[in-house]
């Protein structure tokens, strides 16, 4: 083949490629343009402050709106710690080479891999049932207290799910802070801990807050693992025990999308109750992927 | 290769010190003395172990995984690596500064604060006092004292490296290892540091790794020659740079190799 | 020489606040350590509880002859051989119509997910120009920031639509649909992970071909992706274990029927949908609700075995390429 033919029919191959990326991009805009266009006509101040009405019709999603935060925040609160020591160990801590780090590698990976409603099980399975089941029997409550779906059960099931998340963000956080400050801060007498106070952690401060931020996302647009852990379709009282079930901007959606007698006479709630959720998450990942670029950047360039 | 008893004792000795990263030996049988208050200089070509001697005396490199040691480090006549002795007292006592200055992304202030508040100093007024003697010690203060509160990176190659300096001093240890401190430096911050050095060895016992021989002939009263994990030949700086024994350092200071 | 080397070795005691300090180092360390513990008694955790729960299957008399492992894969007497009807009179369990589902939309979204994910990974990576690239990464990745509720949401009133009537279907959700939505869960995973493979790719690779004469796109496609070959294979695996564990997008477009047919125009039911829609109403403790978590048993060990695969692979792609180069 001449070299010019050759040179054409890459041309044309690669503006496949092109194709190919800008049609994903385009998917993406059509998605949240949609959203953003028949969400904005059913959006006001009520429906995001008012209980819902007249069988979801009327009213608003102000009940869905604080369980969905109140389930995150506890998420958060929970997975938080747990992962950014994880990382910690496995960064700062673990002697190279150890078994027992490589072991939390794989366990994390496939953590990451396994699929949502699985957690959904595993939280019935072990926080509602075992541990539930186990707290009613211990504290003498005679009817069901703990063993049942509740805000709590389904907030730590998330943590589990977002555990990945957390850790994956923070070993790179920690990967970011240069090695030499570790060294200057133990040259100069101070102990690991304290290094790891006062220098690492501050240092990696950003890229953690990247990872609280992307597992708040993820978490709060899961919906399979509530479905059964302590979602609730119609609850008009706030969640205000950690045994109380809660209504969730997610479940909401899935259960009017698919649920509702008239779909399209629903389509104007249940469009604003989607964009609400995006502008959750999708924000929070946005304002994730913007730190990330810059201080991968800026490692990049620092090296 | 013989030490002459001197009149300042030793403040720190390695006795046929033998260090290796895995199977590789990256120091071999080195026995010197560190005079107190006196500046040592540690000199050879790339490779040949002065820093990881260096790094050794305050047992820097136990962060580097794989190393192992035999042999004795002395510090007053104790074993650093003593059972007894905790890494983090002994960091007390033998300062450091690194090649590359490696300021905390921190305010100067807290910079050279650092030490002492993991020491677990608390009060503001002796903290102040103290940061304001290391940095005057330093030849700092009278650049930065009106900026304490600015960020240490905002300063300039040389004066990180001073502030490294004042960092270290701030603990008030009493050998300070310096591994190339000048090398990344422009002439003029060079010679700062070099006058610092000979006004610290009043107060400190320092070690100082070198490339340049014409610095160490400058800052140091012994000079130390490693050739490829050994130590060849020790002395007077003046012996050796201008009658050494050894034919391999007269062949370094004269420049043949390295 | 022993001259001058004449101190005798004190031996040091440690001093109070030392071995105070030690000890609370050693609390923090120790600490820490059973923090990291966590993920691996999380994982450990999963499947011992999930699996728990199925087990009444083979234990308890009246589950195991509501639902021995014949009844679940083996074909039944009667018109239709293989049905999921576990809250009928006679309950029916085979498993057959939730796997042919399952793979059936898998494997739509696959056809579809692979070759944009790729193509658009090979885009980024290899042809697009440096602020393109650093623009386009990050906002596909976005994508996979999409709560795949709103995704089957999506699906449901916008694509579905468009796909009957581009298809010529007889049903709104189809199988078709439900692999199409997926496919938009999953291409951000396949592209990051090639993206990732095919950046790890030693420039020297792409300079000696390019000196040798060949076109870009030859470079790329030659060179390059053969280069970064195990890699994107793990792309792909991870993209299959991600679809067929996806549960809301499933269930929101496939239609939920327990057919047994490859007609892509059909309804279909997947293994993860079936958990999401039936765990709602069993009593716990049935052999329905044991049968629930003996599919999330299935769905964990295929997607775990999935993981395995790609990350071995990818832990091969990158040996080859920094080892051999290092």
């Amino acid at each position: 083949m001449k070299y010019t033919t050759r040179r054409a029919v890459g041309l044309g191959l690669t503006g496949l490629t092109a194709l190919a990326a800008f049609f994903i991009v385009g998917m993406l805009a059509l998605i949240l343009l949609d959203v953003a266009r028949n969400g904005a006509r059913h959006l006001s101040w009520a429906f995001l402050t008012q209980p819902p009405s007249d069988g979801m019709m009327a009213g608003g999603i102000f009940p869905a709106i604080f369980g969905t935060a109140a389930l995150t925040l506890l998420m958060t609160l929970a997975v938080m710690p747990v992962g950014v020591l994880t990382a910690v160990y496995l960064h700062e801590y673990a002697p190279p080479e150890s078994r027992f780090a490589r072991w939390v590698r794989v366990a994390v990976v496939n953590l990451a891999g396994v699929p949502s409603i699985v957690f959904g099980l595993f939280g019935l399975g072990f926080f509602i049932l075992f541990v539930g089941g186990n707290l009613d029997r211990l504290l003498g409550y005679e009817e069901m207290h703990w063993a049942q779906p509740s805000i709590l059960w389904a907030s730590l099931t998330l943590a589990v799910l977002t555990l990945p998340v957390v850790i994956v963000s923070t070993e790179e956080a920690l990967r970011a802070v240069p090695l030499e400050q570790r060294t200057a801060s133990l040259a100069l007498g101070a102990t690991q801990s304290q290094t790891l106070a006062r220098v690492v952690l501050p240092g990696a401060l950003p890229g953690i807050l990247t990872g609280a931020v992307l597992a708040i996302s993820r978490g709060a647009g899961e919906v399979a693992p509530i479905l059964f852990t302590g979602a609730a379709y119609f609850l008009p009282d706030l969640p205000t025990q950690l045994n109380s079930q809660f209504m969730h901007l997610g479940y909401h959606t899935y259960v009017m999308a698919t649920q509702s007698p008239n779909v399209t006479e629903a389509s104007g709630p249940l469009y604003a109750t989607v964009l609400v959720l995006l502008a959750l998450t999708f924000a929070l990942n946005l304002v994730a992927v913007i730190i990330r670029t810059r201080t991968r950047r800026k490692a990049a360039s620092a090296h | 290769m013989s030490l002459q008893p001197q009149n300042p004792r030793a403040k720190m000795e390695a006795r046929e010190l033998i260090l290796r990263y895995g199977a590789k030996t990256a120091i071999h049988k080195v026995s010197l003395a560190i005079l107190d208050r006196r500046v040592t200089a540690l000199i050879g070509p790339s490779g040949c172990g002065k820093s990881t001697f260096l790094r050794s005396l305050n047992r820097m490199n136990d962060l580097i995984s794989g190393t192992t040691h035999a042999g004795t480090i002395l510090l007053d006549g104790m074993d650093i690596h003593d059972r007894g002795v905790d890494v983090v007292d002994l960091r007390r006592r033998v300062g450091m500064v690194f090649q590359k200055s490696n300021p905390f992304p921190k305010s100067i202030f807290e910079n050279v604060a650092y030490g002492l508040r993991v020491g677990g100093m608390k009060d503001k007024a002796e903290l102040a006092s103290r940061v304001e003697k290391s940095l005057r010690g330093a030849a700092l203060w009278d650049e930065v004292k009106d900026r304490l509160d600015e960020s240490a990176l905002g300063l300039s190659g040389g004066q990180q490296q001073r502030l490294c300096i004042a960092r270290a001093m701030a603990v008030e240890p009493e050998v300070l290892l310096m591994d190339e401190p000048a090398s990344a430096l422009d002439p003029i911050a060079t010679a700062k540091i070099e006058e610092l050095i000979h006004e610290l060895k009043a107060t400190y016992t320092i070690a100082i790794v070198t490339h340049n021989m014409q610095q160490a002939a400058r800052v140091s009263d012994r000079t130390a020659f490693f050739y490829m994990g050994e130590l060849v030949e020790c002395g007077p700086t003046e012996q050796i740079f201008t009658n050494p024994r050894e034919k391999r350092t007269e062949d370094y200071v004269t420049g043949k190799f390295g | 020489m022993e001259q001058g080397l004449t101190h005798s070795v004190a031996a040091p005691r440690l001093s109070a606040a030392a071995r105070r300090r030690q000890l609370r180092e050693k609390a923090v360390a120790g600490f820490i350590t059973l923090m990291a513990f966590t993920g691996i008694a999380a994982l450990v955790l999963i499947i011992v509880f999930v699996a728990k729960e199925a087990l009444t299957l083979f234990t308890d008399a009246d589950a195991r002859h509501e639902a021995s492992l014949s009844k679940m894969f083996l074909p039944q007497e009667g018109r239709y051989p293989f049905r999921w009807q576990p809250v009928s009179d006679t309950p029916k369990v085979s498993m057959i119509p939730l796997f042919v589902g399952t793979l059936k939309i898998t494997l739509v979204s696959m056809l579809v997910a692979v070759p944009m994910g790729i193509f658009s990974a090979l885009f980024v990576a290899e042809f697009a120009p440096r602020r393109l690239r650093e623009l386009l990464k990050p906002v596909i990745e976005l994508l996979a920031g999409i709560p795949s509720v709103v995704l089957g949401f999506f699906a449901l009133m916008v694509l579905s639509p468009m796909v009957k009537s581009l298809f010529h279907l007889d049903r709104p959700l189809n199988g078709t649909l439900a692999g199409l939505a997926l496919a938009l869960a999953i291409v951000p995973v396949i592209f990051t992970v090639s993206e990732d493979a095919l950046t790890a790719v030693p420039r020297s690779y792409r300079e000696a071909s390019l000196a040798l004469g060949a076109t870009l796109w030859e470079t790329a496609w030659k060179v390059v992706l053969p280069a970064a070959a195990p890699g994107i294979l793990a792309a792909c695996v991870l993209g299959f274990g991600r679809a067929i564990g996806e549960t809301m997008i499933v269930l929101m477009a496939s239609g939920n029927a327990d057919l047994v047919s490859w007609n892509l125009g059909d309804s279909a039911r997947s293994l993860s949908a079936t958990i999401a829609a039936e765990m709602g109403e069993v009593v716990v403790g049935s052999p329905h609700y044991s049968l629930l978590f003996f599919i999330g048993v299935e769905l964990f060990i295929f997607t775990f075995v999935l993981n395995m695969v790609a990350s071995t692979w990818t832990k091969k792609v990158l040996q080859r390429l920094t080892g051999s180069a290092s």
